[in-house]
């Protein structure tokens, strides 16, 4: 059985993103880029589950500039078997990537597709559901557990307030939660094997998705700062400031 | 023009969720309808009829309702969304799990997690983790949206008397099917509704010392809450995370304990009215943001908290 795993290139969880002065964005110019966390859980599901023997190929895809190879790469060093790009300038947005999405599963007919919850540049959380409801398949989201058995799987889900466990037929969606698994380290000696694996480039046109994004963003500005208050000497102090100039408690 | 709500509810009772998205359906859309999809859900329906502004609530009942599944609670809205110039849900694990799948059948853009409506068509929305503010244009014929609460105040919870309609409900997928739940049982407030939230993270060490936290939170009636560090180190539940992707909170009085302040936590709890936080590194960047700091050892300095509160 087959498992696709789409990976978005995004700005590192670590840097901090400027706004820039025009307003028209944030600036992302020599900015360190990586596989979206949540993406990165998601390829490590797949392998592990390959892994265990219950799949036997896992397809990463990624679809963006020519640098997404790099994140493709990546996928392949932690399992992956192969890679395909779907190659455009055209910013994305998680309707036109689902359109995408939904053009490759047609061809490669998996049983699974295993997402990222949400990236973490748009924090738009929609790819995997919109993927869903165009396949017309059925959705487990924010998975912490993942369970694969006959034609079946098990997912529990981290809601509001706890855990919830669904039972999906197959083929299915998944969408990954921070505590489903920890990736692995990837090492040099599987970095070089996935220079050697597959990589096909393909474009939006090729696969007869209009891409033409749907929203029009008028500015982008940063958030109202929060200026720093006072360090206080004691916990007398804080509870008469709580109290009197906060009026909080 | 009229909108349309998904109401977040258990059946019995709605989530204060909903509220909050009816006051941004009502700046977006003018009239607000909205949709309770449940099994034997006649209470939540009643409770959405007399939320203040609501000229209308569709009923749909049905057992495989019962549990929220996306696949169909989309399949619902999706029977009744050619009536609508916006339709909206709450942004929490619930809306975010069932709207998209109503946008992309739709055809249309998602717009996720507005803090702020524009104009009918145009929205504010944080992204980067809060750390940039997008203000977008939508020219779709249909808006769907998700709701940050706290941009919204909530809608009163009383004084609307809408008409309560029945709607057929729309056949069981079939391809999805509930298993268990494993709710915690807690008789503090609800994180993203409490007025005051009381929350540890890595500095806190271990799941033994957020007992230390308690009588804080007990004396303040407060939520307790944790940053990432704390859950992804095991010392509590995931759901009581705040942050980028976990639960966003404004509460009147938030309280960090032994959290430094990553940018994923702030971007959870920057919006609270007063922020107190409780740390002995003085260079930690939760300094920043809080209005009151103090330096020291959690472990003396919070039960010093609770003997002064008295």
């Amino acid at each position: 059985m087959k498992v696709l795993v789409p990976v978005k290139r995004v700005v590192d969880y670590n840097v901090k993103v400027r706004v820039k002065s025009d307003n028209t964005g944030v600036d992302i110019a020599n900015v360190k880029m990586s596989m979206n966390p949540f993406d990165e859980i998601a390829v490590e599901e797949a392998t592990r589950l390959k892994e265990a023997g219950k799949v036997t190929e896992v397809v990463a895809i990624s679809a963006g500039v020519t640098q997404c190879q790099e994140t493709l790469r990546t996928a392949m060093a932690i399992g992956a078997d192969r890679g395909i790009l779907v190659e455009t300038a055209v910013e994305l947005e998680p309707l036109a990537v689902a359109k995408l999405l939904k053009a490759i599963a047609d061809k490669e007919q998996p049983q699974l597709i295993i997402l990222g919850k949400q990236a973490i540049d748009d924090d738009s959380n929609q790819t995997g559901q919109m993927l869903a409801a165009l396949l017309g398949w059925p959705q487990a989201t924010f998975a912490s557990k993942v369970t694969l058995e006959d034609g079946k799987v098990t997912v529990t889900r981290e809601v509001d307030g706890g855990l919830e466990t669904l039972s999906l037929t197959l083929p299915a969606i998944v969408t990954t939660d921070l505590r489903l698994n920890e990736p692995r380290y990837v090492t040099l000696p599987n970095i070089m094997k996935a220079k050697k694996k597959t990589l096909d480039v393909t474009k939006p046109e090729d696969l007869g998705v209009d891409v033409t994004p749907r929203l029009k963003t008028v500015k982008v500005t940063e958030p109202a700062k929060r200026s720093a208050g006072i360090i206080v000497p004691d916990v007398a102090t804080l509870v008469a400031k709580l109290r009197t100039e906060a009026k909080v408690i | 023009m009229v909108a349309l709500v998904i109401a977040e509810h258990d059946n019995a009772s709605l989530k204060a969720s909903t509220l909050h998205t009816v006051t941004a359906a009502a700046q977006a859309g003018g009239d607000v309808h909205v949709l309770v999809a449940g099994s034997n859900a006649g209470a939540a329906a009643t409770a959405a009829a007399a939320i203040a502004g609501v000229s209308k609530v569709i009923h749909a009942d049905a057992a495989h309702f019962a549990d929220g599944l996306a696949e169909n609670v989309a399949e619902q809205v999706l029977a009744i969304a050619a009536a609508y110039s916006h339709i909206l849900a709450p942004a929490t694990a619930y809306g975010k799990n069932i709207l998209p799948r109503v946008a992309a059948k739709l055809d249309v853009a998602q717009i996720s997690e507005i803090t702020k409506v524009d104009a009918p068509d145009t929205f504010e929305r944080p992204i980067y983790a809060g750390n940039a503010i997008a203000t977008v244009q939508s020219s779709d014929k249909i808006k769907v949206i998700t709701v940050r609460s706290t941009g919204f105040d909530a809608a009163a919870a009383t004084g609307g008397s809408a008409t309560v309609e029945s709607a057929s409900a729309v056949a069981d997928s079939g391809k999805s099917s509930f298993v268990s739940r494993e709710v915690a049982k807690s008789d503090r407030p609800e994180l993203t509704a409490a007025k005051i939230i009381v929350s540890g993270g890595r500095g806190m060490g271990s799941g033994e010392a957020f007992k230390i936290l308690e009588p804080l939170a007990d004396k303040l009636n407060a939520a307790m809450g944790a940053s990432r560090a704390a859950v992804d180190a095991g010392f509590v539940p995931n759901d009581w995370q705040v942050g980028q992707t976990g639960k966003i909170v404004a509460p009147t009085l938030y309280i960090a304990v032994g959290i430094s302040g990553a940018i994923q936590h702030l971007a959870g709890m920057k919006d609270s009215k007063t922020i107190v936080a409780i740390n002995k590194d003085p260079e930690a960047p939760i300094f920043s943001v809080a209005d009151y700091g103090i330096v020291g050892d959690l472990f003396d300095v919070v039960p010093q908290l609770v003997a002064e509160l008295g």
